[in-house]
């Protein structure tokens, strides 16, 4: 396998990602990550040199909206899924 | 007989005929669900007396000439990562075990602009991220033509409740082949449309450049006349492309004389089943019979796909999935200490493990000191692969290959090798890559009595072409309903 | 001892005037109940996506021109990925691969005379985030999205500044040129205008850079001088003890003059950024530069010039009234009804100035109407009241934009301008007064001045003083 992937790559993809895997999990993911990035290496075998990266298939552009308020008072449906609230204000654990 | 075993088409003009009352066909729907819903495990959510009480609206708004779609008044079956207001929505996972959106994905929304009447929302793998069905939080669904047997994924629920006929067709979405794979193992036809087609207003997004919500129904017919339905130029979606030509179901005609067809060398070689291969040749043949030019090209590039895919779809999802945090809709862990506490443990017991690996990969990829290497270098290898495919459509009109490898697999085989899995989509990510359209339609059973797939490509914005040849072969051959139906 | 140089650039958040947000249909408006103005899109729901607005991208450009920026005509948007709660999609869509606009510069004056270019290294376009609401005593904290999604432009400088007056100088350029545009108000208490400051110092002579830090949460010209007066000592400190200057972004307390590392073992600062797909390109052709460069406002140079050949006002007037928008704005529209240029801008540049120093307040935040002013300037025009009377109800318009004829009316202020009745009372004093008389008509002219103060004491300050002056000289003829 070309790449080992070590504890400290999954720790610090795990603070990335928000992800936070058990010991078992964390040995899955390295021998996982490993392996996927040994089989994505293969695109090391083509010639892209002097290709523009495409993330856009069509030359679609200029898609705009015009600056006029279509959106009422949303608080109702914004706060309808909150797993906390307090009034009309979604509650997370203090930040400061 | 159950009036689910009619094409929507056909249940459509009985209830337009007034033969059949809408209330009749969703009730139809309903006890199929009620009664394969053990065996098949296509739904996450079936609502039947929201349906039936949407139907009764829908039998007034067709007396009042208010819906005139052959679709009004047929049950639709629509994969659960499209928003339905009021109607459970979870992607198939925990994280959004009790997310009921407030607003309708814009596909939807057009479906019900024509009558059509919701029934339930279909399993899926979670998040789309999967090749089986088995990735949902839910349960795996089966495959209707064999229980021990995977429908395929992601949208494995939507093609297995079609083919199981829990309803009359379904909405299923496609990011690197979750609609023509599962229909290919389930023996249903599923139609990939050319990106930015249909509206993804509403999907809750995987790969947001390779994403397509389309139709999986019983015929070509069918899928045609959905993709009617649901296709739109939306203002809400800057990647919706505006088109002219609507009209698909117009595209259907037998006529494939002098139609130009390429079958890809690449596709036919190593790792494709020997039955798959015989019956995709035998397919081709028809087609020959028919009028159009068939032969064999080399494609190129075939092999890189995969890889290719897996970045960008990993590393947008990465990016796609990182809402999911426990703050404003979903699962949020009950036990934590501070902010970052919450957010991982509430990421980390909401997620399964597919949607954890390809998340994790995704950030990888993306991360300081790697994304030349891994993600320009897909993307670079993406425009490699598009212009692959310009070149051929530059001397074939349709692209005619196998949808996947081989029939369905047993459950459980699969997720234990991951990457053998993702070599299932061989034949379909690159289609996504290149946001060009493709149709699988049933051609035939293997020796084990599972169907097998046959793929059309087409070039971007000719899904009527692919739709002429899909019928013109469809007409040579039965539509084979599964034992469960 | 050795001499040390402050190098410094700025990354300056501006909030555009857009009526609604970057990539919703939500208002911008400030204030309202919390999570009021929000929609699936600006508070993140699965499924939603973004629609540009394009007024951001006209006011993106036309700040870009006028900071003299090459336009880049085929730009992009990207993900910038990070967690925190005030941001919806737990990613941020920004620019920065291809921004908007790169490679300007503007021009500052000093206090010694000297003009300096700062340039400008790129201005992108970005989305706000929404804003986190602190339970002093509890444990939790309340999110609000009304400002998430709020269009804003980041200007990022070079790192061309050497002193705290030269920041200054800049922002205030800076701010200038915005409101000119009419691109954004840049209130930097409201926050609609946020700087945050990169500084490093290096030994006179030095070529390399230092290594910089970057201070956040600055928010008055005050703040970011004491700031930066405060990180180049701590720096200095660090360097003379042996000690290293740590890359890492603080946060600025001015009630404590001091700053601390924003340093957190789940902040990585590794964005992962890489192209929005959710958004398609922005290709700015020939002919849309053309029209928004044709539409682009008058400046100050140009007003400046046009104030001085159009009004007559001298240089000097010009020069002070239109370093302000909203001075200049009054200005014009004050002088549009009342047609007398010169003493418009005497009021400007006297009492208003002397009341916005007395007030400690910007002129920015001026909030009297030009019609009130210009009634004013006729009343005493007309002499229906005199100036010190005038003065007392500029104050009223100043605090309260006090209707300047109701007041006189109602405070029974207006001049005393009854020929009969005047005259009578100069009668009564001069009778009463024959010292002072005889004095004037020995020569002592100075005496009138007593008569003058008399007059209007009995007046109660109505009375016109040119025509005091002119019957009195009658009367002692």
């Amino acid at each position: 396998m070309a790449n080992i992937i070590s504890d400290e790559t999954i720790e610090y993809v795990g603070i990335l990602a928000k992800l936070e895997l058990d010991g078992q999990e964390k040995e899955q993911a390295k021998k996982d990550m490993g392996e996927m990035l040994d089989y994505i290496d293969q695109l090391n075998e083509l010639d892209t040199s002097g290709v523009e990266p495409m993330s856009h298939v069509f030359p679609v552009n200029n898609v705009f909206r015009e600056d006029e308020v279509t959106n009422g008072d949303g608080r109702d449906a914004t706060l309808e899924n909150a797993p906390e609230r307090k009034e009309d204000a979604f509650v997370v654990p203090k930040t400061i | 007989m159950s009036l689910m075993s009619l094409t929507a088409v056909a249940l459509g003009k009985k209830i337009k005929a007034g033969e059949v009352s809408v209330t009749e066909a969703v009730q139809a729907a309903l006890d199929a669900a009620a009664a394969k819903e053990e065996k098949v495990n296509g739904f996450v959510t079936v609502d039947g007396e929201r349906a039936l009480e949407r139907a009764e609206k829908v039998q007034e708004g067709i007396r009042k000439g208010v819906y005139d779609s052959p679709l009004a008044g047929v049950p639709v079956a629509v994969k659960d990562n499209m928003c339905t207001r009021g109607l459970l929505t979870t992607c198939s996972s925990k994280i959004l075990g009790n997310f009921v959106p407030t607003y309708t994905a814009e596909a939807v929304a057009n479906l019900e602009r024509a009558g059509a009447v919701v029934m339930g929302k279909t399993n899926m793998d979670e998040f789309a991220m999967g090749s089986t069905t088995e990735t949902s939080a839910y349960g795996a669904t089966r495959n209707p033509w064999n229980g021990e047997h995977v429908p395929g994924g992601s949208s494995g629920g939507s093609c297995a409740a079609v083919a199981a006929e829990e309803c009359s067709y379904a909405l299923g979405s496609d990011t690197g082949g979750s609609i023509r794979q599962p229909s290919s193992f389930c023996g249903v036809t599923g139609l990939k449309p050319t990106y930015g087609t249909v509206s993804r207003y509403g999907l809750i997004a995987y790969g947001s450049s390779l994403d397509q919500i389309g139709p999986v129904a019983k015929d070509v017919t069918d899928c045609a006349t959905i993709l009617e339905a649901i296709a739109s130029h939306d203002a809400k979606d800057s990647t919706s492309v505006e088109r002219k030509d609507y009209d698909f179901a117009a595209a259907l005609s037998e006529d494939v004389r002098g139609m130009k067809i390429g079958i890809p060398r690449d596709y036919l070689g190593e790792g494709l089943d020997g039955e798959v291969r015989d019956s995709i040749m035998a397919a081709a043949k028809v087609l020959e019979e028919k009028g159009a030019l068939v032969e064999e090209f080399d494609l190129s590039l075939v092999e890189y796909a995969i890889p290719a895919y897996y970045v960008i779809a990993c590393a947008e999802a990465s990016s796609n999935l990182a809402r999911f945090d426990g703050v404003k809709y979903g699962y949020r862990t009950t036990d934590y200490e501070g902010l970052h506490n919450m957010y991982k443990k509430s990421r980390s017991e909401g997620f399964g493990p597919e949607a954890k690996r390809r998340i994790m990969l995704g950030s990888f990829v993306l991360s300081s000191g790697y994304y030349d290497a891994y993600y320009l270098k897909a993307l670079r290898t993406k425009a490699l692969i598009k212009q692959a495919f310009d070149k051929a459509f530059s001397q074939y009109d349709l692209i005619l290959g196998p949808a996947a490898p081989t029939t369905a697999p047993r459950l459980g085989e699969s997720l234990s090798d991951p990457i053998k899995m993702y070599l299932g989509d061989i034949y379909t990510v690159s289609v996504n890559l290149a946001g060009l359209p493709g149709i699988s339609l049933p051609c035939g059973l293997d020796s084990k009595g599972l169907p097998i797939g046959l793929q059309l490509i087409g070039d971007c914005f000719q899904e009527k072409k692919i739709i002429r040849a899909a019928y013109a072969f469809e007409q040579t051959r039965e539509y084979q309903h599964s034992p469960l139906a | 001892m050795r001499q040390y140089e402050t190098v410094i650039g700025l990354e300056v958040h501006v909030e555009l005037a857009t009526k609604t947000k970057i990539f919703c249909g939500c208002s911008t408006e400030f204030g309202g109940e919390p999570n009021s103005h929000t929609c699936p899109v600006c508070t993140g729901m699965p499924g939603s996506l973004p629609v540009l607005n394009k007024q951001v991208v006209e006011y993106a450009i036309a700040v870009g021109l006028a900071t003299n920026c090459t336009i880049t005509q085929n730009c992009k948007f990207d993900r910038k990925n990070y967690f925190y709660p005030d941001n919806p999609q737990n990613y941020q869509i920004s620019q920065l691969y291809l921004p908007i606009c790169r490679d300007g510069g503007i021009e500052i004056a000093l206090e010694n005379g000297e003009k300096k270019t700062i340039g400008i290294h790129e201005i992108h376009m970005e989305e706000d985030a929404g804003k986190l609401i602190h339970d002093e005593w509890g444990e939790n904290s309340m999110v609000d999205f009304n400002r998430s999604g709020v269009p804003l432009i980041e200007i990022v400088s070079e790192p061309d500044m050497r002193s705290g007056e030269e920041v200054v100088a800049y922002l205030d350029k800076l701010r200038m040129i915005i409101q000119y545009l009419g691109a954004s108000d840049c209130k930097l208490q409201e926050g609609s205008m946020r700087a945050d400051v990169n500084l490093s110092v290096r030994e006179v002579g030095a070529e390399e850079f230092g290594t910089r830090t970057e201070m956040k949460n600055l928010n008055s010209f005050k703040a970011i001088q004491r700031a930066i007066e405060a990180e180049r000592e701590r720096q200095i400190d660090l360097i003379e003890s042996g000690e290293k200057v740590v890359q890492e972004t603080r946060r600025w307390d001015d009630n404590k003059e001091y700053s601390y590392a924003m340093r957190s073992k789940e902040d990585a600062q590794d964005y992962r950024y890489f192209p929005e797909p959710d958004l398609v390109p922005v290709v700015i052709s020939d002919q849309w530069l053309q029209e928004i460069r044709d539409r682009q406002p008058e400046l100050r140079a140009e007003k400046l010039e046009r104030y001085k050949s159009e009004f007559k006002i001298p240089d000097y007037d010009a020069g002070i009234i239109t370093a302000h928008k909203k001075l200049a704005d009054i200005f014009e529209e004050t002088t549009a009804i009342c047609h007398l240029p010169k003493k418009v801008s005497n009021w400007l540049m006297g009492e208003t100035m002397r009341l916005l120093k007395e007030h400690e307040m910007e002129a920015e935040e001026l909030s009297f109407s030009p019609e009130n002013l210009a009634k004013l300037i006729l009343l005493v025009e007309d002499r229906a009241i005199n100036n010190s009377v005038a003065k007392e109800v500029f104050e009223k318009i100043f605090g309260e934009n006090a209707d300047p004829e109701r007041y006189v009316e109602e405070h029974g202020l207006k001049t005393v301008a009854d020929d009969g009745a005047l005259r009578a009372t100069i009668e009564k004093i001069v009778s009463e007064n024959p010292q002072s008389v005889e004095d004037y008509r020995n020569g002592k002219k100075k005496a009138i001045g007593f008569l003058v103060g008399q007059t209007m004491k009995a007046t109660q300050g109505k009375a016109d003083p040119g025509m005091v002056n002119q019957i009195l000289a009658e009367l002692l003829q």
